[in-house]
């Protein structure tokens, strides 16, 4: 009978969450790694035992983990991430130079095809590819050369947040930087250019610059890969040139200032936001928890609010927490920094806590199992 | 051989209960004894130490003997008494908080 096993990343350990397709009875297992920060859990594509962690805090730094046989043991791997060369300095909030330094491992990226491949996304921002399981990693430096000198960390640090691997070019990864922006390889990291045209920030002094841009989150519909959703600091984007373009597709959200994005499995004009009040208020508009679903690729969009709150919720929803699985009847989770893990089974249209009093939400994703 | 504490968090990442007891070769230094200890618990690599700079983490302290060996020179050889296996080398998770 086919399931789905939920990784939730918080900030005091991660848990793991499963459940049969109907999704309404839950296992759940945790804390492992407690106590630390699980910033980011992934399993692999082809191999679903197969899982990756980023394990990290402030005392004894970065780890990463793998288990082989779905979560049950885990083996810490390689966790030296040294950047290529001397890589010089970044600016530092204030506009002053300061050096490259790594402080954390924010996204893993298993590979679509190998197990053994995987793409980690770090602070201070860079991109490191392993090839070995995670035992050894090496640097994509080329990115850097985009002009990393004048990259300006967002609130939450200068982070490597999102990798999009195309689904049928090896050679194509997309990721994404706050704030820096997009930047896109078609030789599989070689090179680099930034890919940010149309995005507008107010924040920044050329609003319109190539780079500088605190893109939050990125998703992509496997079925169609050169159409690229995008969750900027403000504003919901949309791309149908594989990131050479941006266009606005904000419509008639509340706000659209959020975190993450998401597609949905089946339905590759289905997305779904999260609506965060403002930049300096990181909560739901009027405490009000409302998913927001676009049928028509974005414009247009409709509140989901049955079985989520609807008055006091002040919590948010963080960049790497929403996920979208695959059974026949699509269903999203998401996680918030008040400890909830919502779920719904039916794209949306409901939603039942799967856990209410986690530490705070800092990752979710989900396995469709076989 | 040469007894080390370690905080509640790396007894876990070494999958170890209690103290660990390590084989040194040569002169019985933090450095030294560091290496010995990632040899024989690569899970803690990068733990105590950046792995790059091997820089010792702001928040790790490291006692021995009642003193404060964690800006002491890594390659000082540490009390004879550590060296003899009658007191242990303390690695220690800071306190911070509130």
């Amino acid at each position: 009978m086919s399931g789905v096993r939920v990784l939730v990343g918080t900030k005091k350990g991660a848990f793991v969450l499963t459940s049969d397709e109907a999704r309404e009875r839950w296992d759940i297992e945790g804390p492992l790694f407690a106590g630390w920060e699980m910033y980011h859990l992934k399993g692999s594509p082809v191999d679903p035992d197969r899982l990756y962690a980023s394990q990290s805090g402030g005392w004894f730094g970065q780890l990463i983990q793998r288990s082989d046989d779905g979560g049950k043991s885990w083996e810490a791997v390689g966790n030296r991430f040294e950047y290529e060369g001397d890589p010089g300095t970044h600016q530092h909030y204030d506009g002053t130079p300061r050096p490259w330094e790594f402080t954390r491992v924010w996204h893993l990226e298993p590979s679509l095809t190998d197990p053994d491949t995987v793409y980690a996304g770090v602070e201070d921002a860079g991109l490191f590819r392993s090839g070995d399981g995670g035992q050894t990693w090496q640097e994509l430096s080329g990115l850097r050369q985009q002009q990393g000198s004048a990259w300006q960390p967002g609130a939450g640090g200068l982070c490597l947040h999102t990798i999009l691997l195309h689904p049928t070019d090896p050679a194509r990864i997309t990721v994404a930087i706050s704030a820096a922006g997009v930047f896109r390889t078609d030789d599989a990291g070689k090179t680099w250019r930034p890919v940010n045209r149309g995005l507008r920030s107010e924040g920044i002094p050329d609003t319109g610059a190539e780079v500088g841009h605190c893109v939050h989150n990125l998703t992509m519909h496997p079925s169609r890969p050169d159409t690229i959703f995008m969750q900027k600091h403000w504003d919901v984007m949309r791309s149908d040139d594989g990131a050479e373009s941006w266009t606005e597709i904000s419509g008639n959200l509340p706000t659209d200032f959020g975190f993450p994005i998401a597609v949905h499995a089946h339905e590759p004009d289905t997305i779904y936001v999260v609506p965060i009040t403002s930049d300096y208020l990181h909560v739901p508009v009027d405490g009000k928890l409302r998913v927001y679903r676009s049928r028509t690729g974005g414009n247009e969009w409709e509140p989901l609010t049955t079985g989520l709150p609807q008055e006091h919720c002040y919590v948010n929803v963080l960049r790497d927490a929403f996920a979208v699985d695959s059974l026949d009847e699509c269903g999203l989770y998401f996680g918030t920094t008040g400890g909830q893990v919502y779920a719904s089974a039916d794209s949306g249209d409901s939603w039942a806590p799967i856990v209410r009093d986690l530490p705070a939400v800092l990752s979710v994703e989900v396995q469709t199992l076989p | 051989m040469i007894r080390v504490v370690l905080p509640a968090h790396l007894r876990a990442l070494a999958r170890v209960h209690g103290e660990v007891a390590l084989d040194v070769d040569g002169t019985v230094t933090q450095r030294t004894v560091l290496d010995a200890l990632e040899a024989a618990y690569p899970a803690l690599r990068g733990t105590t130490r950046d792995q790059v700079t091997q820089q010792r983490r702001s928040f790790v302290r490291f006692y021995a003997s009642g003193e404060d060996l964690s800006h002491s020179s890594p390659d000082d050889p540490l009390p004879d008494a550590v060296v003899a296996g009658t007191e242990p080398y303390l690695i220690i998770g800071a306190m911070a908080g509130g």
